[in-house]
């Protein structure tokens, strides 16, 4: 119970931080936001002096003091309102996101469970076949595989495999003509414009799943319960899986919190590449938009994602380890 | 030890060896490592194309009298650009600044994570609790998003700035590991003795401490090092930073925005990224080494 509640409160405890960073950046960098958006009117003509302060109230930015904004800001992110779009005005930012997560939560997370599951896996491989031809294969191959920038290796699969083989689609969710409906056809299409940006996610990602689970897996070989199980002539395969990989796990678990972030962000790439119609290709037009508002939005929105991705792994953990869940020595 | 403490293999404590390795013999143990050798064989080819690349360079990369969008030949080995730039030469003389910009976020980051590591994990109490919160509050923060936000409010600035990003915001999975390192440490009997001795706070760690974590210290250096590489070159590609000066993101950056691929220029794409993926490599390799050094069963020769 204890352990919960830690983890609760530091749930808690980050989406505060997010959003207190997300409030104190844009008022700590250079220009405001009003001058922002009064910039990129500035090119169709001239600005009635009067308009700073309409564009202050269209935005929502009160006058009121340092902490005054600060609370309005917490009351209004705790409703989900972000604002308004600069670029898809007069859509909210909270309308854009809504119709970009779903996309971004199955292709990320599909490819997370994927490359987790695949990667942890043929990390017990190579401890198991530490020293021989298979590990030195595996630890190579990964280590390189590993340090791909995303955006790049997709664009490698891009050329290859669809403007060269025309195997694949170049881009998006689904075809332009394709009409968004629940039959087998419109399915079909969507994994096939699914399969080359998970491709690429995994790939650039099962690396560090691999390695970290080898070392953890060589650290425990030497236990000697593992010593134990083989001087009982247990068979091999049984010591790898039953005793030696699920304590190694554990802190692949973990490790969960910090790859996933970085995941997070090679897929935001990967989607920019493919204009893969997720939560990455709205921040990228966010971007070069100067859309500030939903460039936030946007950001906030990742975090509570990571954030709840690692209580869940968090929880996950109670699961695995019985001695967090009875509370000793933890 | 709290649930944060075993979090991550890396963190757990590792056996110590005392008295304190030299340089020199860090070297040899790296050097024993085919990994670390094959790493540290590459990254130094990198670094040595970063000081020299401007007289190995075939032509001016900013020249732009040759023909556009050539494909690789054998006057232009990796083809033009759409404006007419050798595309090897803009390898070769990009290096420094991606050589500069990974070599960079890994110092800044390091001294920022020993920084919060050594004190969170010496002086323990409460000034740990907070600063461990906060390691692991910006742990689970995602980096990319939050470097692109930041990087939006600076449009145009030059890779000083984008190095300072990547640098305070990539701290704290080493200051996590350093710490948990530390706090193992504290309690070890010579660093009771040097107390006992009477040696000033700052002696102990200095002398003490820091050596006896010198491998973990380089290992978190190569870890920033890569992660402050692929970040800056996402930036880049993003359109960050000022993408006249030559370097392998902003390469990309031009090759994706005039359609290289579309157009057959592929080298112009596929050199680039090869060199990033790389580099990358070389330093995760030396990484292998500095893993067997701080903990023996991962060495090679123990097999």
């Amino acid at each position: 119970m204890r352990y919960f509640l830690r983890r609760v409160v530091f749930l808690v405890g980050t989406l505060w931080v997010a959003i207190t960073l997300n409030f104190l950046i844009p008022r700590l960098m250079p220009g405001s936001p009003v001058q922002a958006m009064m910039a990129k009117f500035h090119g169709r003509g001239q600005i009635n002096p009067h308009a700073a302060q309409a564009i202050r109230i269209m935005l929502g930015i009160s006058s009121g003091g340092f902490f005054h904004q600060y609370l309005q800001y917490l009351n209004q992110v705790s409703h989900f309102n972000f604002g308004v779009s600069y670029t898809y005005f007069p859509y909210s930012v909270s309308h854009m996101i809504g119709q970009a997560l779903p996309w971004t939560l199955g292709l990320v997370g599909l490819s997370t469970i994927i490359s987790f599951a695949v990667g942890t896996g043929l990390g017990i491989v190579a401890a198991w076949q530490r020293g021989r031809r298979a590990d030195g294969f595996l630890t190579t191959v990964s280590s390189f595989t590993s340090t791909f920038p995303y955006f790049w290796f997709a664009l490698a699969l891009i050329y290859g495999l669809s403007f060269i083989l025309h195997w694949f689609p170049l881009s998006g969710a689904y075809s332009g003509s394709a009409v968004p409906r629940l039959n087998f056809g419109f399915v079909w299409d969507v994994v096939r414009h699914g399969i080359l940006p998970s491709v690429t996610i995994v790939i650039s990602s099962i690396g560090g799943w691999l390695l970290s689970m080898r070392n953890n897996m060589i650290n425990t070989l030497n236990e000697d319960y593992v010593l134990l199980a083989q001087a009982k002539g247990l068979h091999e395969r049984w010591i790898a899986w039953m005793y030696v990989a699920r304590n190694a796990l554990l802190p692949n678990i973990t490790g969960f919190a910090m790859a996933i972030g970085f995941v997070v962000g090679g897929s935001l790439l990967t989607e920019i590449v493919f204009a893969y119609p997720g939560i990455g290709y709205l921040l990228y037009n966010a971007v070069i938009n100067e859309d500030f508002p939903l460039m936030q939005g946007i950001f906030l929105i990742i975090v509570v994602c990571v954030v709840l991705a690692n209580f869940v792994a968090d929880l996950a953990y109670v699961l695995f380890d019985p001695r967090v869940r009875r509370g000793t020595s933890v | 030890m709290s649930v944060a403490d075993q979090r991550k293999l890396s963190a757990e404590p590792l056996p110590v060896v005392r008295p304190p390795s030299p340089l020199a013999d860090i070297f040899r143990v790296l050097w024993s490592n085919s990994k670390a050798r094959v790493g540290m064989v590459l990254a130094g080819f990198f670094i040595l194309v970063a000081i020299f690349g401007p007289l190995l360079a075939p032509y001016n990369p900013n020249d732009t009298n040759f023909p556009f969008m050539l494909s690789p030949n054998a006057s232009h080995w990796l083809g033009t650009t759409q404006s007419g730039q050798d595309v090897l030469s803009q390898l070769i003389v990009g290096t420094r600044l991606s050589v500069i910009v990974t070599f960079a976020v890994g110092a800044i980051a390091t001294v920022l994570a020993l920084m919060i590591g050594l004190t969170a994990g010496y002086l323990a109490g409460w000034v740990d609790e907070i600063l461990s919160f906060l390691t692991n509050v910006f742990l689970v923060l995602p980096g990319l998003p939050l470097l692109i936000v930041l990087a939006s409010y600076a449009p145009g600035a030059g890779l000083g700035l984008i190095i300072l990003i990547i640098g305070f915001t990539s701290w704290p999975w080493g200051a996590r590991v350093l710490r948990s390192q530390v706090v193992t440490l504290r309690t070890r009997d010579f660093v009771l003795a040097a107390r006992l001795a009477g040696d000033s706070r700052a002696r102990i760690i200095g002398r003490e401490i820091l050596p006896n974590m010198l491998s973990l210290v380089m290992a978190n250096f190569l870890g920033s090092a890569t992660y402050g590489l692929l970040a800056a070159v996402g930036l880049q590609f993003l359109g960050f930073g000022n993408p006249n000066q030559i370097s392998w993101g902003s390469m990309l950056y031009w090759a994706q925005n005039s359609g290289a691929l579309l157009q057959g220029q592929w080298a112009w794409i596929l050199a680039p990224g090869l060199c990033i993926a790389l580099l990358g490599m070389s330093l995760t390799l030396i990484n292998f080494g500095f893993d067997a050094i701080s903990n023996p069963r991962l060495r090679e020769d123990s097999e």
